[in-house]
């Protein structure tokens, strides 16, 4: 697909935060799981909105969860 | 493989079983009047119809039992809604789908223009229709697999 130039470290936030599995955050954020998993591997940028959300689900400001560079992927960079 | 992925590979062989079922049934009653007569039109316009009306319910049918076959070998429940993601795969699907028909349509057209028997121009219309169903399963299995 397209370069996708947002990367994120929604994994490792997971992980922090009591292991949380990709079904709970997925419903926090109200997406489906495939949705996690593909923000995750970095197959996907989020909406403007539900960036927030998860960011908001974290309780971390936008920069702390995204970035924006060259060699953005998911978490398992 | 997520539920998304599979029900798209359903959905992908379930349109290609009913185009040629159907097909390999509607072709034993072809009418043996002239190419123009009104039989012939009556002929296609019913195979369009009831392809038409067949393919939605047997999709509908294959939903619900896929569905079924789902809960019961991964004890997952499918997803209840369509989000963002979801939406927008499908969006791009469509895309591809009304592109390839809008293609077999303007084939279709041509074909009359150079005066090809009305039979070629609902062929190709069929086939259009066909392929822009099965292109919309492709590329919707793609995205889900390779992103957006």
């Amino acid at each position: 697909m397209g370069k996708n130039l947002v990367g994120n470290h929604i994994r490792r936030l997971r992980f922090n935060h009591n292991e949380m599995t990709q079904q709970q955050l997925a419903d926090k954020v109200g997406v489906t799981r495939q949705t996690i998993v593909a923000l995750e591997k970095g197959n996907y940028s989020p909406s403007l909105e539900l960036a927030f959300r998860i960011a908001h689900a974290f309780g971390l400001p936008l920069e702390e969860v995204f970035y924006y560079g060259e060699h953005a992927e998911g978490d398992g960079e | 493989m997520t539920y998304q992925e599979k029900k798209s590979i359903v959905s992908l062989i379930s349109s290609i079983l009913i185009f040629v079922i159907y097909g390999a049934y509607k072709y034993q009653s072809y009418p043996d009047a002239g190419s123009e007569s009104t039989e012939v039109l009556r002929y296609w316009g019913s195979y369009v119809l009831v392809l038409t009306l067949v393919s939605i319910i047997a999709h509908i049918v294959i939903g619900i039992i896929f569905n079924i076959v789902f809960r019961i070998t991964t004890g997952e429940k499918e997803p209840a809604f369509a989000d963002e993601l979801d939406k927008l795969i499908e969006l791009k699907s469509y895309r591809i789908g009304f592109f390839l028909f809008i293609l077999g349509f303007l084939l279709a057209m041509g074909s009359l223009v150079i005066e090809q028997p009305v039979r070629t121009m609902f062929v190709i219309l069929i086939f259009a229709g066909f392929l822009s169903d099965v292109s919309g399963n492709v590329a919707k299995l793609y995205h889900y697999r390779k992103g957006v």
